[in-house]
């Protein structure tokens, strides 16, 4: 169990710090062969979405500097970016991985969207190679107990989604929704969502503006709507009053000066922005403008949590599963886990090995040192050769899925039980730690 | 008996009074129905002190106190107007000060009456008076639109998850309130002010233009007017149309000043 995970989320750092580490998704592959490429990793991959960033590896001694990758990767400052960052290893790794996979880490406890990024992430890192045997493990664990919370609590029902939270603000600014119109600017799942509750709330008509005119047309069609070309965005926008934006740009689509022309071709009629792309689309000078109503990631969350409340108990329900899937998987993991099997082999010979040394003093009488020394070289150079194939065949089968039966016929040829029995004692002493903490 | 009545109407507008301070705070359901009933009995009991007064002896059209008492009542029905058509009590968050402070000053103390024994033709001073007051308040009801929608505004922009749940109506509607008692008030202010310069010409003979009442009176009418083009032309509203609407407000409070010092249109102790 030598995971160690790093990350910020939506708690722990403000969307200026999310921004700055935001991997857009063409550059995932190529971060997650760098990851693997870094010291003490050997295997690992990368979970980028607009709420979080989060690092998951399998370590060669459970101590890889994993702010270090961070820092060099990111080129950013140690003090801006490690106030930020919370770090976990082991158990606790393996909680938080379960804990955002079942969606209980989410800026909206329950929604099911996170999951589905989780499995994406999972296959690109796959793909490249960068996630075998220990973390192909951790993630099929992490996929089966978000399915097992989902199924199991109403944390995911009746959740109280970004979108409705966005149909509510519309509301508090257009009074109805009749008639209005909504613009979606970077088709994306998410803002598919939210223009279908607003769809369905009375909105007239859809404009759909994409960087691959291809999709908008596909995104337009689906909503009877319109798609626009990416080139004519700024003179057609004014005619939505409701903005969905999402586009991967690095840097904000909307700024001041178009906020000001949008409002002088709208006689000023306010506009709402619904900004979920991270970086942000809208900036911050055009935010400030009278009439236009920008609310980004984070602010949706903030009207979000004090919906949230009824859903606690769920919530609660969710956290047992996941304690004790955590604890369920942790033992599955020091069973598969070689370096116990070895070490009680290795100490079972050696009783072998001293009882015979033991039986041939007795018939022998008192030994010479020089004997002695011989006798000692002689035994444990037997014993060394006959071990060195199956240790070896041991830890490389370790690397791979097969461990589990190479591991069981080891133990069973040799008669071996007492493994795991120093594994097993660490963690429950590490248990309570964890508890006193949460 | 009139004046009793009229005391009966300010206690009922006192917990409209209470209710606006307590409106920007908290939503209470309960407490805006309870203000709403209040409000409708503090109206019957105007309604009454205004007929009696108006059909006794002692009834003077251009008396101070009379016309505090009318504008109040008119801000009340333009308040009811807009309650049957948007069912929202929120403008009286600014309507129930104005109209509790009118009422009171009504209700009270001394009658000041304006020189009127020259005006010849009393049909156009009672439609003169009627037309100001209803501009009056259209522009009360306006201004405080203006100001709901400054402060949901506000809300909107501060992000508060508590924005959700405020007690004001959608930012939309509030305009369309301020926006709609503007229209409707700029024609009756418009034909006040002319009816009024009628009455100034047939009784004088003349306007005089450097006349402080008549200056902020066309001060006033040319505020409100910069009100409406901007708002129909460049649909200015929030911050620029509350600024123009407090410049308003005041012109007309200083309209209404001027009855102390105006040499043609002054008030005297009875």
């Amino acid at each position: 169990m030598r995971y160690q995970l790093i990350g910020v989320n939506h708690k722990s750092a403000p969307l200026e710090v999310r921004e700055r580490l935001a991997i857009p998704e063409s550059r995932l592959p190529d971060t997650c062969r760098d990851l693997t490429a870094y010291p003490g990793i050997e295997e690992g991959m990368v979970i980028s979405t607009c709420n979080r960033v989060e690092i998951v590896t399998h370590t060669v001694n459970g101590h890889a500097d994993l702010r270090g990758f961070l820092h060099s990767h990111f080129h950013l400052d140690p003090d801006e970016l490690d106030p930020h960052l919370y770090e976990f290893r082991e158990k606790d790794a393996v909680r938080h991985l379960f804990r955002v996979a079942a969606s209980l880490d989410s800026m909206v406890v329950g929604e099911a969207q996170i999951l589905g990024q989780v499995k994406e992430a999972y296959a690109t890192a796959r793909a490249v190679g960068a996630v075998r045997g220990q973390l192909d493990q951790l993630f099929s664990r992490a996929f089966a107990v978000a399915k097992r919370v989902r199924s199991e609590t109403a944390v995911g029902s009746s959740s109280v989604s970004i979108a409705s939270v966005a149909v509510e603000l519309a509301k508090k600014i257009f009074g109805t929704l009749q008639g209005k119109n909504v613009f979606i600017v970077g088709a994306g799942k998410m803002s598919e969502l939210a223009a279908r509750h607003l769809m369905a709330h009375g909105c007239a008509s859809i404009f759909v503006a994409n960087r691959t005119y291809e999709r908008a047309i596909g995104l337009a069609q689906k909503f009877n709507g319109q798609a626009i070309k990416f080139e004519d965005l700024y003179t057609t926008c004014d005619r939505a009053d409701i903005v969905i934006t999402s586009t991967g740009a690095p840097h904000a689509i909307f700024r001041r000066e178009h906020g000001e022309q949008f409002l002088a071709r709208r006689k000023n009629r306010p506009m709402f922005f619904i900004d979920i792309a991270v970086p942000r689309d809208v900036s911050q000078d055009m935010a400030k403008l009278d009439g236009i109503f920008a609310y980004d990631i984070d602010d949706l969350q903030q009207a979000v949590t004090s919906h949230v409340s009824d859903r606690r108990k769920e919530a609660e329900r969710a956290e047992a599963i996941i304690a004790s899937e955590v604890e369920k998987f942790e033992a599955r993991i020091s069973t598969l886990d070689v370096v116990p099997t070895i070490v009680s082999l290795q100490g079972h010979l050696e009783t072998i090995r001293q009882a015979e040394i033991d039986r041939v003093r007795g018939r022998m009488g008192q030994l010479t040192p020089e004997q002695e020394i011989a006798l000692e070289a002689l035994t444990r150079g037997i014993i060394n050769k006959v071990m060195h194939t199956p240790i070896t065949t041991l830890k490389s089968a370790a690397k791979e899925s097969e461990a589990t039966t190479v591991v069981d016929v080891v133990k069973r040829l040799f008669n071996l039980q007492v493994k795991g029995k120093d594994a097993a004692a660490q963690p429950v002493a590490k248990k309570d730690e964890v508890g006193t903490r949460q | 008996m009139s004046l009793l009545w009229l005391r009966f109407a300010l206690a009922c507008y006192f917990i409209g009074l209470v209710y606006a301070f307590v409106a920007l705070t908290r939503t209470s359901d309960l407490f805006s129905r309870i203000a709403l009933h209040a409000a409708t009995l503090g109206m019957v009991f105007h309604f009454v002190s205004l007929t009696e007064l108006f059909l006794s002896d002692k009834f003077v059209w251009a008396s101070v106190h009379n016309a505090e008492s009318l504008l109040a009542f008119l801000s009340m029905c333009f308040f009811m107007v807009i309650y049957t058509i948007y069912q929202t009590t929120s403008p009286g968050v600014v309507v129930f000060p104005i109209v509790f402070f009118l009422t009171f000053v009504a209700a009270v103390g001394e009658q000041p009456v304006l020189l009127t024994t020259l005006v010849s033709h009393k049909g156009w001073l009672i439609a003169h008076i009627i037309l100001i007051f209803t501009g009056y308040a259209a522009l009360v009801l306006s201004f405080g639109a203006s100001l709901l929608y400054l402060l949901q505004e506000r809300r909107l922009k501060s992000k508060k998850p508590t924005s959700l749940i405020s007690f004001l109506p959608a930012l939309e509607v509030i305009d369309q309130i301020g926006y709609r008692s503007l229209l409707l008030g700029f024609p009756f202010m418009t034909l006040g002010l002319i009816t009024g310069s009628v009455v100034a010409l047939t009784t004088y003979g003349k306007v005089d233009f450097l006349d402080p009442k008549i200056l902020l009176s066309l001060l006033m009418w040319a505020v409100y007017m910069l009100m409406v083009f901007t708002r129909w032309n460049s649909g200015w509203r929030g911050r620029r149309a509350a600024i123009l609407a407090s410049f308003a407000f005041v012109a007309a409070l200083a309209a209404w000043a001027a009855n102390y010092f105006s040499a043609i249109h002054r008030f005297a102790a009875s």
